[in-house]
């Protein structure tokens, strides 16, 4: 009885590590591919660190590749842009909603997981002329450099976001009891902004960590709305390179894959370093526990 | 210990509200006098929670006026309301620790921070709790949570203290202990309270005086022994204690039941076939071949027993024994059934 579910167990083991394996090799393969690819000389024969010497030389790289550091900068700038827009509108709008409209958490939530149903074309199509008389506006108000920045981009990328960070959100919301929180908050001598400041966001972290998470990650991966809108993004940086020197463009390419996964590892480490169930707790019970 | 602070009173005048149609309220009056405890009783859905937040400024009326101190509150927002409030959910902010949560509402109030560390124990020591200051909400029991959160509440010096049913999701040997807990500390402070419940022993427990509600409608504001001994009516007979309903015919102040004269208390009906309301310790039992009724079943329920027979009439009869009596009354036996004479409450029948 017990060998046979200790064999069973064993089997069930060996499953596990196949499948990971196989999920491993998948993602691995291309990114080796990426890897052997940008490591080779210009004919392609044999190994060179030929090309990572050029990127790794910043001021060469920048004069020779501008767009590069262009679409880099814009990349981060909108990522934290967009972050920061989706939580101020997301939050307190959430929040709001559940302790005072009830009533209007299905409209909010159809909004918000509208874009999931639209494809990227199509929004582009919707936003062209929004954006063509916004950046009218913007020019006159802030001048034409600014005016026609690619931060504005944000403001598509706060709606493509949308869906997943509202998802993220309103699991957060969900687990605490936000009505009894706040009407206690109030009792206790507290307005709307030091409950939403200190009592709601608090006990938000995780959420709101994971749906920054979510936009950061998308952010830094589109292509599409900027590319059709013009703006150079890294992803559209990295596809005009592609055209020119594909050895760099798929250097930059593993590098960015590399610095999104930075990004997204150091915001999960320095966000949940307080509470419990961080990945990095994960990982550390983990390994103490013999698996 | 604590600086108690003179309670203050607060009035409650013809509050109504109404939710899509339903009369959660529907003038509802209450006079609370300084230092008071007073419980809310009735049953689920007749308004207590509404007018305990009302109160607290968490709902408007619709109409109404509530003062404080003499002052009118109405259209003061919570948070400038100065009222401790326990809820029936546990409310502690899960990312402070039990003294965090204390020092919570002092910090809104700029008190520095020795201050708050001194009252924060002095209140966690009040609610019993000094060893379990640095404990997080998910460390501690229902009953501790609900200790912080009363410590919470108090230590702000509220002029009002509202309790929501604060012990309902405890279990009942915790439930007992905090709410005597709950009455020796208010005593201690002095803070006018409001106290809401649906249990009538909690409520007759520790209040000064009881109001006992019914759709959105204070029935009966009264001490707890008068509550129980002179009801102004059926609802409040019957939802406060046990009651028997037996027919009788009243005259001149006083009905004949089971063949006794009983006096009425005031606002019953004087006159014709009317149904008594009568306790089960205001009869009396004995075994009676030529009585006039027969035992249905007798229990022992430890500190006393109960006898429930049907009178010749038909009516149930609850009647409460000594417990050495009970093995007397074997069902089916003859009793006779008579009332103490202690003043009863008669309804039309
Ligand atoms: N937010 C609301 N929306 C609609 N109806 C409500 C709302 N709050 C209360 N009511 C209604 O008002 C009436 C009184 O509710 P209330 O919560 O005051 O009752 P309660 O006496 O506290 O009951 P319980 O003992 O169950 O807590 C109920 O009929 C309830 O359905
Ligand atoms: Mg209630």
């Amino acid at each position: 009885m017990t060998g046979q579910r200790a064999a069973f167990r064993r089997k069930q083991a060996i499953m596990r590590r196949v499948v990971i394996g196989l999920v491993l090799l998948f993602f691995a393969v291309p990114l080796y591919g990426m890897f052997s690819d940008a490591t080779k000389d210009v004919a392609g024969k044999h190994w060179s660190l030929a090309t990572w010497r050029t990127l790794l030389d910043f001021p060469k790289i920048s004069t020779k590749y501008p767009d590069l550091k262009t679409g880099f900068l814009a990349s981060v700038g909108l990522a934290v842009v967009t972050v920061v827009v989706m939580l101020v509108l997301l939050v307190p709008t959430m929040t709001w909603v559940r302790l005072r409209l009830p009533g209007l958490t299905r409209t909010v939530e159809f909004i918000c997981l509208l874009p999931l149903t639209v494809p990227a074309i199509v929004l582009v199509v919707g936003l062209t002329p929004i954006y063509s008389w916004l950046t009218g506006w913007l020019q006159y108000f802030f001048g034409p450099t600014i005016g026609s920045s690619t931060i504005w981009l944000a403001l598509a990328y706060v709606v493509l976001v949308l869906p997943y960070a509202y998802r993220a959100l309103d699991a957060g919301l969900r687990a605490i009891d936000v009505r009894t929180l706040s009407e206690a908050a109030r009792s206790l001598g507290a307005g709307w902004g030091t409950v939403m400041w200190r009592v709601v966001l608090p006990n938000l972290r995780t959420a709101v960590l994971s749906a920054s998470f979510l936009a950061v990650a998308l952010t830094l991966g589109e292509f599409t709305i900027a590319n059709l809108f013009s703006r150079t993004n890294l992803q559209v940086a990295m596809y005009l390179l592609g055209k020119s020197d594909a050895q760099i463009s798929v250097a930059v390419g593993l590098l960015s894959l590399v610095f999104a996964f930075v990004v997204l590892f150091a915001m999960s480490f320095v966000g949940g370093a307080r509470s419990a169930t961080s990945p990095m707790t994960r990982l550390r019970r983990a390994k103490k526990e013999p698996a | 210990m604590t600086t108690a602070r003179d309670g203050v009173a607060v009035q409650l005048t013809n509050l109504r509200r109404t939710y899509a149609g339903v009369n959660a309220l529907d003038g509802l009056s209450l006079d609370m006098h300084p230092g008071e405890f007073i419980a809310l009783l009735g049953p689920s859905g007749c308004g207590k929670t509404t007018a305990l937040r009302c109160l607290a400024g968490l709902d408007d009326p619709d109409s109404g006026t509530i003062t404080v101190g003499g002052k009118d509150v109405t259209g003061i927002p919570t948070s400038k309301r100065d009222m401790g409030m326990v809820f029936q959910a546990y409310s502690l902010f899960p990312h402070m620790t039990a003294r965090q949560n204390v020092e919570f509402g002092l910090q809104l109030r700029k008190h520095g921070a020795e201050a708050r560390r001194k009252r924060a124990q002095e209140m966690l020591e009040l609610v019993g709790l000094s060893l379990h200051m640095d404990k997080f909400a998910h460390q501690m029991s229902g009953g501790q949570q609900q200790r912080v959160a009363l410590a919470r509440a108090l230590a702000i010096e509220p002029q009002v203290l509202l309790l929501d049913e604060p012990l309902s999701a405890l279990d009942a040997k915790v439930r007992v202990q905090l709410r005597d807990e709950i009455r020796r500390i208010q005593l201690d402070v002095g803070t006018t309270t409001l106290f809401v419940t649906h249990d009538q022993e909690e409520a007759l427990a520790v209040a000064d005086r009881v109001g006992v509600m019914r759709a959105g409608n204070l029935q009966q504001l009264a001490a707890p022994e008068e509550l129980y001994s002179k009801p102004v009516n059926d609802f409040v007979a019957d939802f406060v204690g046990v009651t028997n309903r037996l027919t009788g015919a009243a005259s001149a102040g006083t009905a004949s039941v089971l063949g006794t004269s009983v006096p009425l208390l005031p606002g019953s009906a004087q006159s014709g076939a009317v149904t008594v309301l009568v306790r089960p310790e205001h009869l009396t039992v004995s075994r009676d071949a030529a009585g006039n009724a027969a035992v249905v079943s007798a229990s022992f329920l430890g500190a006393h027993g109960r006898v429930i027979a049907t009178a010749d009439g038909g009516d149930q009869i609850l009647v409460q024994v000594s417990s050495a009596e009970v093995a007397r009354f074997e069902p089916g036996a003859r009793v006779k059934v008579t009332p103490t004479g202690d003043p009863a409450l008669a309804v039309s029948a």
